[in-house]
């Protein structure tokens, strides 16, 4: 894929890292405001493709992009396995919310579920940028 | 009771890991994968010996009480499916080691085969509405894909056929979570049950069970809504074929078909003969119409695919008997046909591997250069048949016992006339393949392929021989926990363990 | 009833598209407007008039909130929609490279 004219490139310079908080911001708050883990990684996966579709990349970096990203949505799986099962090796008791629940209301509060939801904004992220990467090379394909 | 949530978590963290283990270094994904298709197989068969001594048991997911949170509700039948599963898929496993040494993206491959593994297995052990369409759709995708795994033009086409019948499939599922929902406010299948008996018979409940049955019925490619199978499951690499017809379509199509009718709706032959009787023409149609399309076939891997829609038709036969022996035909079948038409696919890789092509007019010479090959399909082809002494004998002898107990007798006619027509088209691939000679120089598949044929030919004899244990203590529990009916939901809720 | 009837039409709509179009991208709408039409009834059938949307702003705010339970049910489907979207549009694309057109009519190398 080409890139795209420097207006593009420019704007999205200054916009990308507004996205990228925003999305953090939205998977971060998940348990408190509407939103969570896949609202927010649907954003930063936006983040990423949109800096693809502006600037471009050769197909060696989508493949380094694309293994990246199916290497980061196993980590974000894992994640969220992994405290699944943590409930179970502390508690026995499988997806248990084992962690102190704090006071309601406040970002750190509500046990498991902020790191449920950072689980999934990683591998939702990850996993919507490889669908893009996919069709994205395909289509390049057709070009030819 | 802990041990119910690794039934799906294994697989999965297999399905998570292996992208990562694939990079590190590439031999690590194949020991992986066997060792937890192998902690499954160990796994299930201590499930067996649970339920054996406890009818229910019931976890809950993050300790949330049954009607408000997510519960796994393991009984007998579910143990049963999960030991199907699990033994198909090791065999799998071992076969497609060596199977796949010509195919690139082995990662892929295995997080796939593991995601299938985990929705199959999360669909028997779940006892919640919603969470059944969850898992049903992770292992429907991964089957999607896996059809697709060649990439070849006649593999992709395959595979968006199954993936817009099944799909039209899960759908009408939904929409009848949706319009239950929309009536009873519940998704826990014990809780569902109990309303459901407040409006039995009414047109709504009607509507419902029928939009289920027909989801279930793409699912197990029932004859009306079967024309994906013959294309898809032969496009699968051969494990695959093997476990999409030794067990996907029974886990999806069957046992959720089964379970609700039995279970949830709490239908009987004694109360409703008519719905029953239905069940048991839908099991004829497809038996005979399937059957009848497999002698034409002339491809060894569509042969055996519309096979596989024809023995569908037994076990929907037997569960539409509706008695004891009649359902514990159906579960025998289950069994049997698992086995058996997982071996004969099997068989089909290793041919394929070996030759190179599925046209059975050109494979002429395989039964002197590939001994084992050629008499594993022979006894898997005799299993299903229904000759004894192996297990496919026993299957049929209960759906037969059943028939006549319930006063069927053309019914018992028809299943033994019938396997006519399931020798007739299995002689073909016989005398095709095996038996007639041929100028060649085929080879004996690798050692782990043949390794995992005779764990199945092992297992088909072992299961026959000693079917009285076999029904003691696998079938014969499983059939009472589908006869429990209605008492399926009291069971649940008094099998909640409080932490 | 209303919104079962309005609701199913749309399904219905969708699966039309489905069996009559032949063009392969017009098939994957079709199933998109199956499954929009399902999450819509989802959302409305927890629909309580004059309830609030279930989110807890403050410790003691009033409970009279519409059902939570099949938006979450929704937001689930909607993955999983996305799942499904993604593996047919990418499949109709490699059937696009191989055949070189999306006419259903003309993709029939398999038969029977």
């Amino acid at each position: 894929m080409k890139g795209m004219s420097l207006i593009v490139k420019s704007i999205t310079n200054v916009v990308i890292g507004f996205i990228f908080i925003y999305g953090i911001y939205i998977i971060l708050h998940g348990h408190l405001t509407p939103g969570g883990g896949f609202a927010g990684g649907v954003i930063l996966a936006g983040a990423f493709i949109l800096r693809i579709i502006a600037f471009g990349a050769d197909a060696k970096g989508e493949d380094r992009s694309s293994l990246t990203a199916s290497v980061f949505e196993s980590v974000g799986g894992l994640l969220f396995l992994g405290v699944a099962l943590a409930g179970m090796a502390i508690t026995g008791i499988f997806f248990l919310n084992f962690l102190p629940k704090g006071v309601p209301l406040a970002l750190s509060s509500a046990g498991i579920i902020p790191i449920c939801n950072i689980a999934i904004g990683i591998k939702v992220s990850a996993g919507l940028f490889s669908i893009f990467l996919a069709i994205a090379a395909v289509k390049s394909g057709i070009e030819d | 009771m802990s041990f119910i949530p690794w039934y799906f978590a294994l697989p999965l963290l297999g399905a998570f890991l292996i992208p990562i283990l694939n990079k590190i270094w590439k031999p690590l994904v194949l020991i992986f994968t066997t060792a937890i298709t192998f902690a499954l197989f160990i796994l299930s068969l201590y499930g067996i010996a649970v339920v054996h001594e406890i009818p229910m048991v019931v976890y809950k997911m993050g300790n949330w009480p049954p009607p408000l949170g997510i519960v796994m509700a393991f009984d007998a039948m579910s143990a049963f499916m999960t030991l199907v599963i699990a033994v198909i898929a090791f065999a799998a496993n071992i076969f497609s080691l060596q199977y796949l040494r010509t195919y690139t993206g082995q990662g892929k491959f295995y997080t796939l085969f593991m995601l299938i593994i985990a929705g199959m297995m999360g669909l028997v052990v779940t006892g919640d509405l919603f969470n059944m369409f969850v898992f049903l759709e992770i292992a429907a995708i991964a089957s999607y894909a896996l059809v697709a795994f060649g990439t070849e033009a006649e593999e992709l086409e395959a595979s968006f056929k199954y993936m817009v019948i099944g799909e039209i499939g899960s759908l009408t599922f939904l929409l009848a979570i949706a319009l239950l929902y929309a009536k009873v406010s519940t998704l826990n299948l014990a809780d569902v049950s109990n309303v459901l008996q407040t409006f039995r018979y009414s047109p709504i409940f009607w509507t419902i069970l029928g939009m289920m049955i027909f989801a279930f019925s793409i699912k197990a490619a029932l004859v009306p809504f079967h024309s994906w199978l013959p294309d898809a499951h032969p496009a699968a690499p051969a494990p695959i074929s093997s476990l999409l017809s030794g067990v996907f379509i029974k886990v999806l199509g069957i046992y959720t078909m089964a379970r609700l009718i039995f279970n949830v709706f709490g239908l009987s032959r004694a109360t409703d003969p008519v719905f029953f009787n239905l069940l048991i023409g839908f099991g004829l149609i497809s038996i005979v119409i399937a059957g009848l399309i497999a002698l034409a076939q002339r491809d060894y891997k569509r042969l055996l695919g519309f096979s596989s829609v024809s023995q569908i038709g037994y076990v929907l036969v037997g569960f539409g008997i509706g008695n004891f022996e009649g359902v514990t035909g159906a579960i025998f079948f289950i069994l049997a046909h698992a086995l058996a038409k997982g071996l004969l696919f099997l068989t089909s890789g290793s041919v394929v591997d070996a030759t190179g092509t599925r046209d059975l007019n050109k494979l002429a010479g395989c039964g002197e250069k590939m001994p084992t090959t050629a008499w594993s399909y022979r006894i898997g082809a005799l299993s299903l048949i229904g000759l004894p002494p192996f297990i496919g004998f026993w299957a049929k002898f209960y759906i037969v016992k059943g028939a006549l107990k319930a006063g069927l007798l053309w019914i018992a006619l028809a299943a033994v006339l019938l396997s006519g027509l399931t020798l007739a088209y299995l002689l073909k691939i016989e005398s095709h393949v095996f038996m007639k000679k041929g100028k060649n120089d085929y080879k004996e598949a690798p050692f782990l392929m043949r390794f995992s044929m005779v764990f199945l030919v092992i297992l088909i004899l072992i299961a026959g021989l000693g079917f009285n244990y076999v029904f003691d203590l696998i079938i014969g529990p499983a059939a009472h926990a589908l006869l429990r009916g209605l008492e399926y939901a009291q069971l649940v809720f008094a099998s909640v363990i409080n932490f | 009833m209303i919104i079962f009837i309005s609701c199913i039409i749309l399904f219905l709509i969708g699966l039309y598209s489905i069996v009559t179009k032949r063009n392969l991208i017009k098939i994957a709408i079709g199933f998109a407007l199956m499954e929009y039409a399902i999450n819509l009834l989802f959302a409305l059938i927890g629909f309580r008039k004059g309830a609030l949307a279930p989110i807890i702003t403050s410790v003691d705010s009033p409970h009279n909130f519409v059902d939570p339970i099949p938006q979450a049910l929704v937001l689930t489907a909607i993955v999983i929609a996305l799942g499904t979207t993604a593996l047919m549009l990418v499949v109709i694309m490699r059937i696009y490279e191989k055949y070189k057109t999306f006419d259903i009519a003309e993709i029939k190398k398999l038969k029977g």
